[in-house]
């Protein structure tokens, strides 16, 4: 399961790259949406994947007894995840001001700050 | 005195240290060599670590020793100008840039004292900022010394590599080893770089005579006593380390011999006394290159000797230029006639350094020459191209002295833009001092010889067997006999000086090699360049430096992995797809499906939807594989995303406008290969060993120290507390800065055209 979640990681990537490269800027967020599914999952799985065994400690003990999931990937994730939401709806807000004020969603259309010159 | 605190402040300063060094005097001149050392940037290896010896001691003299008298002039020449606190700062800076370079004993430090001239060299040359001739030569010094600053970095970086240390005592010692390694060449190629650009060697030496913009103190001081030496006194302090080869001789013969002749032809032509003295200066410069590249015991000697002579009626005769400018409003030799009896503390000043200038008895400057001549020719190889260099520089000196020192003074008095007057008191005492110097060490030779220049000559020779004995007159020598013949020249040229002048004028207005003009279509080359770059790279297009970002990744990933061949282990494919139970492959259909979708679709809604499996997929992933809080949160996440981003399209437009299809297969190249790139690096990770030292010890210490069953949860708000504070102001800010957005869209009915208004 390990590789075919690493097969998958790389799927996820490619098509959040093809995303990202495209002119409408919606769909750059999408892009964005994908790739940080991508990047938790990639730092869960290279903690390895343990079916079954939440990291809990049980009751009476001081550690937990069997082998348990890594739980060190899981935290990091679980911030990842709550970072990632941020910046995408902070992104979000940026692209609807962004359509609200330039009538545009093709990235080579905002060019307010940098106009384009002769010549180009 | 004039200039208020600033003023005697900055006397104050160079004079103390004057004192300090002469402390030094007697040890240095029984050869001891005094190191001192601190720690400075000890992961550097960067020690600010300070090597007194007869040379180090002989520049920190003459900066400290010329900058009191600088500094003492300037009270009055600049003491009541607005900005002249502002220029004493930047002299003071220049001083202890100067006094490091000489004293540092780490290399490094030393770049970061040379750098300090550089620039205190370009504020200074800078300093009358409001005239764009002042501004253009501060930058075009700034830009010749610092392109050659870099290029000195570099050498000393691969020195320091070669020599395994930073210390100039210790790298001195290898100077076998280093001459022997392959990369000796480069080293000095790069060194004298740094050095020719400094002391404005030709083809570098533009740059010199436009720094005479600068007021008359900073030329004294900076351009002829002090800062053009640096590469003079590098060259010098590397001699025992780099010296000693057919490329270190050749070279600064060359470029010395050439400079020495070339400065002193040009010297004759100008008609401005400063630039005149510009020239000369060069001139020495060139001489001191020529023999420190010479390299002979004799050699060393001489130019030791040189330094100090040069640096006493240079500085003198500067000065005296700055007292008649003062006096007379100009410069210029046509105009000045006759200034003996208005000016006379400054005539003697001026005869008294000219004399040494053109190298007449008894004078220090006819020892210096007379050690010139002497090392000249007792030379194994070149002494024929030495001697004969230094004969005509000589020669043509002794016209500059002339010029510069006997037509202002003698004769009937001409009208001048001011009417002349003798210059205040504490402008003149510098040039008389420094030019009675000149005497004064001319008939006690034995002074200077002990205390300065057989010090000097044991550290650039490398070691104290050298017997330096300075003498004023013992016998008729071939020496001798050439200083005669100097004057005789000398005597010739000045008569016909001013028809020569002429001549050169009109020979330098043929010649089609202009240094000054080509420096100029260098840097608009330089400019052109740059815009055609940028506009390359700078396209100002998202999708082409997205384009360029993913592109870097993709090459750099993959082909660090196809050159380090880290993917020569099997994969098992057999063994991975064994025990698959059907949610597994139903999960992974489903996100590789809706990832697919979402980057196809042209609709909206689909691309919504195709979206949400992707989340809801990765948290079952998350659920099967053991970690529920991170599929709780991902759950939550997931919903919201998704509404938001529903929400958001009731106000955007489609995502292709009518008639517009989105297909773009080199965009589809590329991310398939960064999604081949993260697959194979994550699978390379994990065909390697867990290190789970982290998480047993999360394990072993969540209950007995935080009294937590969930570790994840004790990890999150225990262990890393700070990082997940850290995550909440993001969140915080985020929410902020999108409520902040929203409220900015809250202009209804002119919302397209205020982007059009602006463009």
């Amino acid at each position: 399961m390990e590789l075919l979640i690493a097969i998958m990681v790389g799927v996820l990537v490619a098509a959040s790259v093809y995303l990202m490269l495209a002119r409408n800027v919606l769909r750059f967020l999408f892009g964005l949406i994908l790739i940080s599914n991508a990047a938790n999952l990639l730092i869960f799985v290279s903690g390895r994947l343990t079916a079954e065994a939440p990291p809990l400690i049980p009751e009476g003990a001081d550690a937990p007894l069997e082998l348990v999931a890594n739980a060190l990937p899981q935290a990091l994730v679980l911030t990842a995840i709550v970072i990632g939401f941020g910046l995408f709806a902070f992104a979000l807000m940026l692209v609807y001001r962004g359509y609200q004020s330039l009538g545009t969603l093709m990235s080579d259309e905002m060019r307010l700050a940098e106009p384009k010159e002769d010549g180009q | 005195m004039a200039g208020g605190p600033a003023g005697w402040i900055s006397v104050l300063i160079p004079a103390a240290l004057f004192a300090y060094f002469l402390g030094f005097v007697p040890a240095v001149s029984d050869g001891d060599v005094i190191l001192l050392a601190t720690e400075w940037v000890p992961s550097l290896d960067i020690r600010l670590s300070v090597m007194i010896d007869g040379l180090s001691l002989t520049f920190a003299l003459l900066i400290t020793g010329i900058g009191t008298l600088v500094t003492l002039y300037s009270t009055k020449y600049l003491g009541s100008h607005p900005e002249y606190p502002r220029f004493v700062l930047y002299l003071m800076a220049f001083m202890v840039g100067m006094l490091g370079l000489t004293l540092s004993d780490n290399l490094l430090a030393l770049f970061v004292f040379w750098e300090v001239t550089t620039i205190s060299s370009y504020l200074l040359i800078g300093f009358n900022s409001d005239s764009a001739k002042s501004r253009r030569s501060a930058l075009q010094a700034l830009l010749v010394t610092g392109t050659g600053g870099l290029a000195l970095l570099a050498g000393m970086i691969l020195l320091g590599n070669v020599a395994g240390s930073f210390e100039l005592s210790v790298i001195l010692q290898q100077g076998d080893m280093i001459r022997a390694h392959p990369l000796y060449v480069p080293i000095v190629i790069l060194f004298l770089a740094g050095a020719f650009t400094k002391s404005a060697q030709f083809p570098f030496h533009f740059w010199l005579p436009n720094a005479m913009a600068a007021p008359t103190p900073v030329s004294a001081y900076l351009h002829s006593a002090t800062m053009v030496k640096a590469g003079i006194y590098l060259m010098a302090r590397m001699n025992p380390g780099l010296g000693g080869t057919d490329l270190w001789f050749w070279t600064l013969v060359i470029a010395g011999g050439f400079t020495t002749v070339f400065a002193s032809v040009l010297a004759l032509r100008q008609t401005d006394i400063k630039q005149v003295l510009a020239y000369t200066t060069l001139m020495a410069l060139g001489a001191l290159t020529l023999f420190i590249g010479a390299g002979t015991s004799d050699a060393i000697k001489a130019a030791m000797l040189f330094l100090v002579v040069h640096s006493l009626y240079k500085a003198a005769l500067f000065l005296m230029i700055g007292v008649v400018d003062h006096a007379t409003g100009t410069r210029e030799v046509g105009v000045l006639r006759g200034l003996a009896r208005k000016m006379p503390l400054t005539f003697v000043a001026a005869a008294l350094a000219a004399i040494s200038m053109a190298g007449i008895p008894p004078f220090i400057g006819f020892i210096g020459k007379e050690f010139l001549y002497k090392a000249g020719l007792g030379l194994e190889q070149g002494s024929l191209w030495v001697t004969g260099t230094i004969f005509a520089a000589s020669a043509l000196m002794f016209v500059a002295a002339g010029i510069v020192a006997l037509r202002p003074f003698l004769g009937k008095l001409a009208d001048t833009p001011k009417p002349a007057h003798e210059g205040p008191m504490v402008m003149v005492i510098g040039p008389l001092i420094l030019a009675v110097l000149g005497l004064f060490f001319g008939l006690f030779p034995d002074t200077i010889e002990a205390w300065l220049v057989a010090p000097g000559t044991w550290a650039v020779y490398g070691s104290p067997d050298v017997s330096v004995d300075l003498y004023l007159f013992r016998e008729v020598n071939a020496a001798f006999i050439l200083s005669m013949v100097t004057f005789a020249t000398g005597v010739v040229i000045y008569v016909f000086h001013r028809s020569l002048r002429d001549a050169l004028g009109r020979l330098f207005a043929a010649n089609p090699i202009k240094f000054d003009p080509g420096w100029d279509r260098v840097l608009d080359g330089l400019k052109a360049l740059a815009g055609w770059q940028t506009r390359i790279l700078q396209s100002g297009v998202l999708q082409r430096y997205l384009f360029v970002v993913f592109a870097t990744l993709a090459i750099g990933i993959g082909g660090t992995i196809w050159t380090k061949d880290a993917l020569n282990f099997r994969l098992d494919l057999a063994a991975e797809l064994d025990g698959l139970l059907f949610k597994h492959w139903a999960v992974l259909v489903f996100i590789i499906a809706g990832a697919l979708l979402t980057a196809y679709t042209r609709s909206r809604m689909t691309a919504i939807a195709a979206l949400g499996v992707v989340g809801i997929g990765v948290a079952l992933i998350f659920i099967m594989f053991s970690a529920p809080d991170v599929a709780i949160t991902q759950l939550l996440v997931e919903t919201l995303v998704v509404v938001l981003v529903a929400v958001a399209m009731l106000k955007l437009p489609h995502l292709d406008p009518v008639g517009t299809k989105d297909r773009r297969p080199w965009h589809a190249v590329l991310a398939v290969a960064v999604g081949v790139c993260v697959t194979a690096v994550l699978v390379a990770v994990l065909q390697g060993d867990i290190d789970r030292r982290l998480t047993d010890y999360f394990e072993v210490t969540s209950w007995p120290e935080a009294y937590g069953r969930n570790i994840v949860n004790v990890i999150l708000v225990d262990f890393r507390a700070l990082d997940t504070f850290g995550e909440i102001a993001v969140v915080v800010i985020a929410a902020l800065s999108a409520y902040a957005l929203l409220r900015g869209t809250h202009y209804k009915g002119r919302k397209p055209d205020t982007a059009e208004d602006e463009t």
